[in-house]
């Protein structure tokens, strides 16, 4: 589609262990449109964060080998753009990224202000960036306009109080210890949205988080991102978070996308098997909790066809020999499945009583 | 609920646990209150929840009921003797009857050692009985918590994180306790891996006839699983009551905040409507009166007068608020 802003299609990335080659990501494909929050949901193992690192480029150098397919990003493929290029256009000024620890990502030895003025030196979208290329003199690197940084700190400000951080300025000042967890993932936010970019990722920002702090959380990105439309690749492995701020999902197992859709579709009708066993997983009721049964597949040796088909009730051969194709079951409603459970009956057990309310 | 009156396997009154918080000369220059003057009954065969955000003080509540927290003052009474000052043979004996089952048994298990050991060990502390029989009850204990006898040989880290957690449980079981405290036992684990484990802990304690103590903080679980119910806030029980009346008529306005936080799939979004803001203050400067006042909506100036104790006027629910009605 032309109006995609980033899309994925038939990544591939394996992992260099010391039992063998997994493949993490199997030919994934995936897209997000411009403004829009993406849910990417899927149990520890199935490779969203190793998506989320691809598509950053940030993948560790090594073990990972990208072994085909594209990532385009607005007219590029990421993966042929020259790193040099990459650095300075792409990561950390159009896409930026959320990460899933508040508590390890910044420096302790440092003060938050010093930290976010050494970013927006870089990475501030006034920063001209045309004249300077790896031949130019040091110093032209080294300079720090007074104006730039005099209208770099007062965007600062306006962003902290736009992420409701009481006194931004005491803030500056203070140093990551004296801050709690829900205050350091609101400058995390912040940081994220200061070089203006098109593109969010953010993994599984909220899991290391309270409940209450989290719903506040979520609350204040979706309301940023929607105001700013900003794109937002939210991963999580918990299907409430995605309910709470997404506009499509798509769920992954074992380095394959399984079901994507907008959010009310895939919440009123679920129909990969997985996705529904994901539900049905969820606690609710006492009598018929129930998990999946068998172990997520090792990534060494994965099963062949679809990976879910040695725990899913209505595999047959066929999808032991073939992956199935992506078929769009409804519009904007595609799964990878032979056998979608498109039973009417069954998305109403899942969705409609999901707490017995009274 | 059983129509005859319920039986209490733990009584806790007044309990207390603070820190002193020293300066850098060792001097105490306060107190960190977490656990303050905590009083609750645990009854035989149910599921008491104790839920709470990080920094409440539930695990400390645990931990000093288990004698790894020196309590700071009050009574524990625990299958009619008393649990605080014991001598060490006296909180040995008593240590069989009531476990503890550590938040990541991951850690809890000895790397060098293979499960077997593991398994062994709490029956060499604290029986008499000799290898063959050791193993006999570990086998059938493993078989209880769906592992393959296979497991015996591996070490910790071959196994995965659900399977951990079985070999915790299997560990406390084999010394067939009557009351077990779990502390976030489900806490780094998948959907799909928690629902396993969550049906496990119902049907160990069918067959076990145990009575569990449920730390956690997702509130869905504590919902599914639980009998009873006390929300902690800072140190102090906030709400306290059956289940299904707190999550159907919560009266604590932290209550309401906690389950507002949920989401719920089908429900309304809570990022439309979530009113609760700022964070719990800092638990060694607590603010006067009620603790939640700080952040309560509904918060007027008698609040910072008094701490509300908790009140009994509902059926099956205690409220420590001023002005829950």
């Amino acid at each position: 589609m032309t109006t995609d802003l980033l899309n994925v299609s038939d990544l591939r990335v394996s992992f260099a262990t010391d039992t063998g080659v997994a493949r993490v990501l199997d030919k994934v494909n995936f897209s997000i449109r411009r403004g829009e929050i993406v849910g990417l949901v899927g149990e520890s193992g199935c490779g969203k964060t190793t998506l989320a690192r691809a598509i950053l480029g940030v993948l560790p150098v090594n073990s990972a080998r990208i072994d085909g397919g594209r990532i385009q990003f607005q007219s590029e493929n990421l993966l042929e753009m020259p790193s040099e290029r990459l650095s300075k256009e792409v990561r950390g000024r159009t896409i930026t990224f959320i990460p899933q620890d508040p508590f390890s990502s910044f420096n302790p030895v440092f003060t938050i202000g010093s930290q976010i003025t050494d970013l927006m030196r870089w990475k501030s979208p006034l920063r001209n960036t045309q004249g300077l290329t790896r031949g130019s003199p040091w110093w032209s690197l080294r300079r720090y306009e007074k104006q730039r940084f005099k209208a770099d700190r007062a965007r600062v400000l306006e962003l902290l109080r736009a992420v409701q951080l009481p006194d931004p300025e005491a803030i500056l000042r203070k140093y990551p210890h004296e801050i709690s967890g829900g205050q350091r993932q609101r400058l995390m936010i912040a940081q994220a949205l200061l070089p203006e970019p098109q593109l969010i990722i953010a993994d599984e920002p909220t899991t290391a988080l309270d409940v209450t702090i989290q719903a506040q959380i979520l609350k204040l990105l979706r309301q940023l991102a929607h105001d700013r439309d900003i794109a937002v690749l939210f991963t999580t492995h918990d299907l409430g978070t995605t309910y709470e701020i997404c506009d499509r999902i798509t769920v992954m197992y074992a380095g394959q996308e399984m079901e994507s859709a907008t959010a009310s579709d895939f919440f009123n009708r679920p129909s990969h098997p997985y996705t529904q066993k994901l539900l049905e997983s969820l606690p609710r009721d006492k009598e018929r909790i129930q998990g999946i049964p068998g172990d997520i597949p090792t990534l060494i040796s994965p099963p062949t066809g679809c990976r879910f088909h040695p725990r899913c009730d209505r595999a047959d051969k066929t999808c032991a020999d073939t992956r199935p194709a992506a078929k769009s079951i409804w519009t904007n409603h595609t799964v990878r499945c032979y056998h979608p459970n498109t039973d009417p009956e069954v998305h109403r057990e899942l969705i409609n009583q999901p707490y017995p309310d009274p | 609920m059983t129509t005859e009156p319920p039986q209490t396997i733990l009584r806790i009154s007044k309990l207390r646990k603070f820190f002193a918080i020293r300066n850098a000369w060792n001097r105490r220059i306060g107190w960190l209150k977490a656990v303050d003057d905590i009083s609750l009954e645990v009854y035989r065969g149910e599921i008491l929840g104790i839920v709470g955000e990080s920094g409440c003080g539930k695990s400390t509540l645990g931990k000093t009921l288990m004698g790894i927290h020196k309590s700071s003052g009050g009574e524990v009474v625990f299958e009619d003797q008393p649990l605080v000052n014991l001598t060490r043979q006296e909180s040995r004996r008593l240590s069989r009857q009531l476990q503890y089952s550590y938040q990541d048994p991951g850690a809890s298990l000895d790397p060098r050692w293979k499960i077997r050991r593991s398994l062994h060990e709490p029956l060499v502390i604290h029986s008499g009985l000799d290898y063959q029989e050791r193993d006999e009850r570990v086998k059938s204990i493993l078989d209880a918590v769906g592992l393959p006898q296979g497991h015996l040989e591996l070490y910790p880290h071959e196994i995965s994180g659900g399977q951990q957690r079985r070999v915790g449980l299997a560990r406390i079981l084999t010394l067939h306790p009557s009351l077990i405290i779990l502390d976030e036992p489900t806490s780094g684990l998948d959907v799909s891996v928690q629902a396993t484990i969550l049906s496990l802990f119902l049907d160990l304690k069918k067959q076990f006839d145990l009575t569990y103590m449920f730390i956690s903080h997702d509130l869905s679980v504590i919902r599914m699983l639980c009998d009873r119910v006390a929300v902690m806030y800072l140190g102090k029980i906030v709400e306290l009551g059956e289940t299904e009346t707190i999550f159907n008529h919560p009266r604590h306005p932290y209550t309401q905040s906690l389950l507002a936080a949920i989401p719920v799939i089908g429900g309304e979004r809570i990022t439309d409507n979530f009113w609760l803001e700022g964070e719990p203050p800092n638990p060694s400067a607590l603010p006067s009166g009620c603790r939640f006042r700080t952040r309560c909506p509904n918060a007027l100036a008698i609040c910072a007068e008094s701490d509300p104790p908790l009140r009994s006027d509902w059926p099956h629910q205690q409220v420590a608020c001023t002005l829950a009605e």
